[in-house]
């Protein structure tokens, strides 16, 4: 029998597309995210197992909620989309018996024809770009940034909804250069509903702990309103810069 | 001019322009309602804001309200008088500027004595505060006039001082006022005084009967107690230059005598709970006729509501501070009810519900009046938005589901306290606090020794010596213990009713009811979710009671893991709810002071901190001392799932073995419910929608980032009026005591993270 690896679930999640949701975290990344407010996601081993049943009765008690308030399914992690073939077979039963609203949450670091079938099961793509300088990128993730970068191009062209986000650590990702090139790649893309920055919080650091690691962002501030009505304003920028480009 | 003349006009230019009814040949206010208010579907948009008046008037409230907390916490006592209907002179924010007149003492913020319940409450009490009561008063109420207090101690049985002591059965209202009854204070406004005095004459003529009991006997002496107590709420109108004795006339007046019905009630009475019932829609037709007529407009109006609410934010009681750590932050619960649905399906909103939310605006949030939304899902939409964006930004309001209440208490109930759900007028309870089901477990695993004090406060039931708990086993000690408490627990209030009745009856407000009417026996409960986990625990994983050299178990060693209640899993989830069933089914089956019907509530108001201290070491794995979780919550930090999940166990409960209310307090952090102001509002109206829609019966809904409640805790004069929702009704937060803030703050907050 087909079965996830899973992590967490949260049965009122409202922040990870629209409407009320229901959100599975999924069990797995293979990014180090210097940020990371779930490390404890990261290990393919840990989590536990459930049968899609097991998680399709999780969700069936609450589908009234997430019919009245327009929101539905996400499924996150750690990264969904290292499970694909159980988040497909998944989201595919939700439309089936309650045509619920799917969204992924993803990193972006597999590739789109890879994942074709799970993204054919997916109403929107919630796809998170780490940061647009490639060396940046691999020193904040360990990681570069080549195949994000390519899922959203891939998306684009495919022209399937997506939202894009984006953390704001102040000193680590809001260069000033870094954020208009960010909004110029953004202005590029067809298809992208709804730009969102995260501001950076502190309140993982406990899992770090727990975890024995050392925090490698130890030090580091949320950013201000201001620095993130000022992060937004430049992304905006590079977009028009980018759009009045291609037109 | 006759009397009967005179009568008819001062009718006729009172209920002018008023749709016609039987409510105008008897006392029917709900008649009236019911032909007189005009339902409004729109937005807050027409909403005024405060007058310089109330500005002013606010202003002094504030002051008065700091230099109280700077007194430590009681600015001023009458120690002389014992308070009355009139026992004071008329006092005054500042007279030229109040819309409505009226205050409990000779002055605002002057506490009173109410002796009539206990004189060791009010003694201990001025004691605390630092106030002498005089001798011959003490004397007075010791060795000349018996106190309810007194009564209640000469009837108690050995077995009920050892469970009280013990704190199986706590909060008992043995030794001041009982509260939680609604005089249907709308009624004066309507009808004038005079015309409840003839009632009230006829209602006493009609036990004219042939055979006079003990019934009858006792009813007859209190129905011309209710019509003395009438004449004394006549005296208070025109000690302050009003004619209540005819009915209101205009929108100010209608204010003016319901206002001074319900100060009538805190005047004589300093129950536990001073619940005002459901009168804003009430008043709105007031509102309307007037603006109809021109006579007032709509900053006017609002004026009005802002300055009755004023008056009900400073009713206030003189408590020790032991009844602090029950019932923390000197609440009163003025509950008003606010909106709701019609029998046949029209809705009760009017603007007048919109204007009493909006004094947390105009006067900033506040936990009185207990602002309680009937929810139902076909409220007007712009109405539920509306208080959900309340909700968000004041954390004031509570909401309880119109749609389970209706079916059972018609429309036009109110809530007394918290959740307790009464016809206005037509029905009233017995409060009778709440037993401690986890204690009684303890009991049961110990064979009813206390495992705090070691005393044998239950029958010698067998102890269990397995040294590992069985689940079945447990459950065939645990049910003769409930048995057990739920007889000792209802003959312990049978001897407070009694005597409550007796002496320290409630002359006005129940003046402000009907002759006959449904009376409760209002039994609760606490510790519920505490008791349910540890069944779970017991039953699904190894439980190892470790025990003292007396053989009592002082802690429990879990192994393995056990389903918790607030997850929406049946497993564990069922155990509570049979417990629930079956604690009422052993209820029901005692017989009740003055036949009321037995109902029960899961509901700790702040009494879980206080459960929790007496309460050793459960099999769930919580520690002797810690709190328990308040009402029908789930315990901290247990609930794993998110809030609908937790939301969802709580709804199981079955309202019908809990008739008197289930209590649910959810804190959520802003960003949890959403990025936007207009989302976030959205997405709590479908949580409510989702939540009552599955019969839930109650919910508190606080709004606020944890960090803002550590920052209050350590600089208190920045908030001044920061309110949140415990439960069943609301506290500043500056307000309780430390180890209440911390209880607070480590309850679960929903969150993303």
């Amino acid at each position: 029998m087909l079965k996830g690896r899973i992590h967490s679930l949260e049965t009122f999640g409202t922040v990870d597309g629209p409407g009320i949701r229901f959100v599975l975290f999924m069990q797995g990344c293979l990014l180090k995210c210097q940020y990371c407010h779930n490390p404890d996601t990261w290990s393919l081993t840990d989590g536990k197992e459930m049968t899609l049943e097991e998680v399709l009765a999780e969700i069936e008690p609450y589908l009234n909620y997430y019919r009245t308030s327009g929101g539905g399914l996400t499924v996150s992690g750690g990264e969904a989309t290292l499970q694909a073939p159980f988040v497909t077979e998944l989201f595919r039963e939700v439309k089936k018996r309650w045509n619920l609203h799917t969204t992924l949450d993803t990193n972006g670091y597999n590739e789109g024809p890879k994942i074709i079938e799970l993204l054919d099961v997916t109403d929107l793509v919630m796809l998170d770009l780490k940061h647009i300088d490639n060396e940046k990128h691999i020193k904040l993730t360990s990681k570069p940034n080549d195949r994000m970068l390519n899922m959203a191009k891939w998306l684009s062209k495919e022209g399937r909804s997506m939202w894009i986000r984006y953390v704001l650590v102040p000193g680590l990702t809001d260069d000033e250069q870094d954020l208009l090139n960010l909004g110029r790649f953004i202005g590029e893309l067809n298809a992208v509903e709804k730009f969102e920055i995260l501001p950076y919080h502190q309140m993982g650091i406990y899992k770090w702990q727990e975890l024995g690691w050392s925090y490698p962002l130890e030090g580091v501030p949320s950013p201000t309103e201001a620095e993130v009505q000022r992060a937004y304003e430049l992304i905006e920028e590079g977009r028009k810069q980018a759009v009045s480009a291609i037109s | 001019m006759s009397v009967i003349e005179r009568e008819v006009q001062g009718v006729q230019s009172a209920w002018r322009g008023f749709k016609k009814g039987k409510w105008m040949r008897e006392v029917n206010v709900r008649d009236f309602i019911d032909n007189n208010i005009a339902p409004y579907v729109g937005d807050e948009s027409f909403l005024a804001g405060p007058t310089d008046n109330t500005v002013a008037l606010w202003d002094i409230v504030s002051d008065l309200t700091k230099k109280e907390r700077d007194a430590g916490g009681v600015l001023d006592v009458d120690v002389n008088t014992p308070s009355t209907i009139v026992s004071h002179a008329p006092g005054y924010l500042d007279k030229d500027k109040e819309q409505i007149v009226g205050v409990q003492g000779s002055a605002p913020f002057q506490r009173t004595i109410h002796p009539f319940g206990g004189i060791n409450m009010v003694f201990n009490s001025c004691k605390a505060y630092g106030f002498d009561l005089p001798e011959s008063i003490v004397d007075m109420f010791t060795t000349i006039r018996k106190t309810h207090n007194q009564g209640v101690f000469d009837a108690y049985t050995t077995e009920m001082r050892a469970a009280r002591k013990a704190g199986i059965i706590t909060g008992l209202p043995d030794a001041y006022g009982r509260g939680r009854i609604i005089g249907d204070y709308r009624r004066v406004a309507l009808y004038g005084v005079d015309f409840l005095i003839k009632q009230k004459q006829n209602e006493l003529k009609s036990l004219e009967v042939d055979v006079i009991d003990e019934d009858v006997i006792r009813l007859r002496e209190e129905l011309s107690e209710q019509v003395r107590a009438l004449g004394e709420l006549k005296q208070l109108g025109e000690m302050h230059g009003f004619d209540i004795s005819r009915p209101a006339t205009t929108a100010k007046e209608a204010f003016q005598w319901l206002y001074f019905a319900y100060l009538a009630a805190v005047k004589e009475q300093d129950g536990a709970a001073m619940s005002l019932g459901r009168v804003s829609s009430f008043l709105d037709a007031y509102i309307e006729r007037d603006i109809a007529e021109g006579t007032i407009t709509e900053v006017e109006a609002q004026e009005l509501v802002d300055h009755f609410v004023m008056k009900l934010r400073i009713v206030k009681f003189l408590r020790t501070p032991e009844y602090n750590d029950l019932f923390s932050g000197d609440p009163t619960w003025v509950t008003e009810s606010i909106g709701g649905m019609t029998v046949q399906g029209a809705t009760r909103v009017t603007k007048n519900s919109f204007r009493f939310l909006h004094t947390l605006y105009n006067l900033g949030p506040a936990p009185e009046p207990n602002l309680t939304v009937l929810w139902s899902e076909q409220l007007p939409e712009a109405f539920k938005k509306y208080c959900a964006k309340v909700s968000i930004e004041t954390s004031s309001i509570q909401y309880e589901n119109d749609d389970l209440m209706r079916p059972i208490y018609g429309d036009d109930y109110g809530i007394a306290c918290c959740v307790s759900a009464m016809e206005i007028g037509k029905q009233m309870q017995f409060f009778g606090a709440r037993a401690n089901l986890a204690k009684a477990l303890l009991y049961a695993i110990n064979g009813g020794k206390d495992e705090k004090s070691g005393a044998q406060v239950a029958p010698e039931f067998p102890a269990i010596t397995s040294e590992y708990l069985e689940y079945d086993e447990v459950m065939k000690r645990f049910k003769p213990m409930m048995e057990w408490l739920a007889k000792l627990y209802v003959n312990t209030l049978n001897v407070i009713h009694y005597m409550h009745d007796k002496y320290c009856y409630e002359r006005i407000e129940m003046a402000l009811h009907d002759r006959d009417i449904l009376r409760t026996m209002a039994c609760g409960i606490a510790g519920l979710s505490v008791a349910a986990d540890s069944l779970s625990a017991i039953k699904y994983a190894k439980v190892k009671p470790v025990r003292n050299e007396n053989g009592i178990a002082v802690d429990f060693e879990i192994e393995g893991e056990f389903p918790c209640y607030g997850n929406n899993d049946d497993k564990v989830d069922q155990i509570a709810v049979e417990l629930v069933e079956s604690f009422m089914e052993m209820i029901r089956k005692h017989k009740t002071y003055r036949n009321a019907m037995p109902t029960q509530s899961v509901l700790t108001i702040t009494s879980n901190v206080v459960y929790g201290k007496k309460t050793g070491t459960t099999p769930d794995g919580r520690k002797a001392g810690e709190p328990f979780a308040p009402g029908a919550n789930p315990m901290h930090g247990r609930d794993k799932k998110g809030a609908l999940a937790s939301l969802s166990s709580v709804a199981k409960l079955p309202y019908e073995h809990s008739l008197d209310g289930i209590s649910n307090t959810f804190s959520i952090v802003p960003k949890a419910l959403g990025k936007e102001p207009e989302i976030r509002k959205n997405n709590l109206v479908a949580m409510m929608d989702g939540y009552f829609g599955s019969k839930a019966h109650h919910l508190n809904v606080n709004v606020f980032d944890r960090e803002q409640l550590m920052d209050a805790m350590e600089h208190p004069e920045n908030y001044p009026q920061l309110t949140i929702r415990v439960s069943g009704y609301a506290v500043n937060f500056i307000k309780l005591t430390r180890e209440q803030q911390l209880d607070v703050i480590n309850r679960t907050f929903h969150g993303a993270m």
